[in-house]
């Protein structure tokens, strides 16, 4: 019986090593490209499988079952996958992982009751793994989507920032789990490895569809955003004085953050931030450009994103739908990010 | 134009207006006073004192004299009201409190008068904030009636020499006991807390000790939890002057250089703990 939501998957990475105990651990195996191969259970895998006997493919519990083989082989650099699985676990106590054979996504899909925020992280894959293979459940649905507490994952890449080789699997330890090996370095011959086991959750095709990327909605102003650290100790001063933020901008390039309370009324303005060209073409000719569009939001849920933003995005935009939504759409260089607040009402 | 020139029309219409290039100068003072939430300020042509009091016995003053502003009115004097002191530091540090090389928060400062809000307007890398913060009726301070001609016992430390005793006072110590004499012990602070009693001695030649006046022997007792706060100040000054007077109260005048090297003065006034009757 194969898992409604995924058949295999591993992300293997190079790391030059010895074969034996450790392989079947599932770690250390040379990246020697050996052609589609059977792993037993009788998963085929793409190219660039493991050699028999293949880290990921042990059965699944009952009623879950195959494996998907999703592995990016030389995961190359750990510190880019570092940096974006630290950014998940500042966004999202807990999200899902997409799997699918040319991006991967991280996606926060909150219920109402917990403030409603969403997001849609999307990588290529190809720039982060150097060897990638995944396997969906089906050919036409050749996607996995996994759940799984982002820290957890920050916190095991985190042993990579100084490794040899990375390598991500999907494997079955008594419960599915997300296996990071890291080969680190070491003054001696002799290879030193970590593993770290992250329970998940494979999610079944039927959930699917709660989880598809979100429809950017038709914004009212669209509008670049200022230095994220500039926004970021203004908005954690004003955290102090309330939890109600309005956020409003115009087509003029001006932004403003603002808190009112009984004691203190504080206006932080941005100007000439430009705003990208569609918004202009879409706004309506008879509309004032300095018409401020306001959306109110919960001030934590707007910290919790800025404080994700470690790095300063290449480009960094802010659509707002007047009294609706805030919707956030980064850039950084391998990684896009769009993250959305609902209104307050 | 500028917004900082556009919101002000017409510096006639207020009872203070305030510009400073670099408003840590500010708000590092004002750090320095904040143990309670509300502060009243007082300002004169000679500059803006807030004053923080807390349970009564405690007073804490701070002086930003006129010449740390850039520019600097007040239109009849004196200007007083009450504020939300921890809204005001949440306000003047809202571009981060740290500072950064070569990156100075502007402030521009004003107030129309009583029954208005205290406008400020600030500025950093063209990026502007507008605060509005509502003011309160003044309330009535604390006179200490403290005068330099009562003063029996005065004593100049460098700042280090004080730090790392208040930063580890014994807090399971109901009070601070400071004897001052012309004679050994000359300086002493004592704690009585759970582990036992304390003592820390300076001596009167220390190199700590920049002067030593001291003429009558007095030993008297502080709540230690009126005290404590005064640590604020103590860490960002560079001296402090320690005097008690004939009915033991005792003032605590901290010398702060500001970034600009100014120098200016925070001033702690603390009423000695009461003494039980000799035959209770």
């Amino acid at each position: 019986m194969r898992a409604p939501g995924a058949r295999g998957l591993r992300l293997g990475v190079r790391v030059p090593t010895r074969r034996g105990r450790r392989a079947r651990q599932g770690v250390g195996r040379p990246a020697r490209r050996l052609g589609a191969e059977a792993l037993p259970g009788g998963i085929p895998l793409h190219a660039g499988a493991f050699p028999p006997g293949g880290c990921t493919a042990r059965p699944w519990p009952c009623g879950r079952a195959g494996p998907g083989s999703w592995r990016p082989g030389d995961a190359s650099p750990a510190p880019p996958a570092a940096g974006v699985s630290n950014m998940i676990a500042r966004l999202a106590k807990t999200c899902t992982l997409r799997i699918s054979p040319s991006r991967l996504n991280f996606i926060l899909a909150d219920r109402v009751a917990h403030g409603g925020v969403s997001m849609w992280c999307e990588l290529e894959q190809e720039n982060f793994f150097s060897e990638f293979q995944m396997e969906g459940v089906s050919a036409e649905s050749n996607a996995i989507y996994l759940e799984l507490i982002s820290e957890n994952l920050s916190r095991a890449l985190k042993t990579a920032q100084n490794a040899r080789a990375l390598k991500i699997k999907l494997t079955n330890k008594h419960f599915p789990c997300l296996t990071v090996s890291i080969e680190l370095l070491s003054v001696s011959n002799s290879s030193r490895i970590v593993t770290h086991d992250i329970p998940i959750k494979v999610i079944p095709r039927k959930l699917w569809k709660d989880l598809q990327e979100p429809t950017v909605p038709d914004s009212d102003v669209s509008i670049y955003l200022p230095l994220l650290k500039t926004m970021k100790s203004v908005v954690e001063k004003m955290k102090n004085i309330s939890n109600h933020l309005i956020i409003e901008a115009n087509l003029n390039g001006d932004l403003n953050l603002k808190i009112e309370s009984e004691l203190v009324c504080v206006t932080t303005h941005f100007k000439d931030l430009g705003n990208p060209p569609v918004a202009w073409e879409d706004a309506s000719q008879d509309r004032n450009p300095a018409r401020m569009v306001e959306v109110h939001v919960d001030i934590r849920k707007f910290l919790q994103f800025l404080s994700g933003q470690q790095v300063n995005p290449t480009k960094a935009v802010c659509n707002i739908v007047s009294n609706k939504v805030v919707h956030f759409d980064l850039l950084h260089e391998d990684v896009s990010l769009q993250y959305f607040i609902p209104a307050l009402s | 134009m500028p917004l900082l020139n556009q919101q002000i029309q017409d510096e006639n219409d207020y009872s203070l207006t305030a510009s400073l290039d670099n408003v840590r100068n500010l708000s590092t003072i004002l750090k320095a006073i904040h143990f309670q939430e509300h502060a009243t300020c007082f300002a004169t042509k000679n500059g803006i004192k807030v004053t923080v009091e807390n349970a009564k016995c405690v007073q804490a003053n701070a002086f930003i004299q006129a010449g740390i502003f850039q520019e600097f009115k007040v239109q009849e004097e004196p200007v007083t009201f009450r504020i939300n002191l921890t809204v005001l530091l949440d306000c003047l540090s809202i571009f981060g409190s740290s500072s950064m090389p070569g990156t100075l928060t502007a402030l521009q400062m004003c107030y129309q008068g009583y029954g208005y809000p205290l406008m400020l307007f600030l500025e950093e890398g063209g990026v502007v904030t507008v605060c509005k913060i509502n003011t309160q009726e003044p309330e009535e301070t604390l006179d200490f009636d403290f005068c330099s001609t009562n003063v029996i016992n005065k004593i100049i430390l460098q700042s280090e020499g004080l730090r790392e005793a208040f930063s580890e006072l014994d807090m399971t110590s109901e009070v601070l006991q400071i004897t001052m004499s012309p004679d050994k012990p000359y300086f002493r602070l004592s704690t009585f807390g759970n582990a036992g009693s304390s003592h820390l001695d300076y001596p009167k030649d220390s190199d700590l000790m920049e002067s030593f006046n001291c003429t009558q022997n007095q030993v008297n007792r502080y709540k230690i939890s009126l005290l404590k706060p005064s640590t604020k100040a103590l860490v960002l000054s560079c001296k402090v002057s320690i005097r008690t007077d004939n009915r033991g109260f005792l003032s605590l005048q901290y010398m702060i250089r500001n970034d600009d090297g100014q120098i200016c003065f925070v001033e702690y006034y603390c009423c000695p703990d009461e003494v039980p009757e000799p035959d209770s």
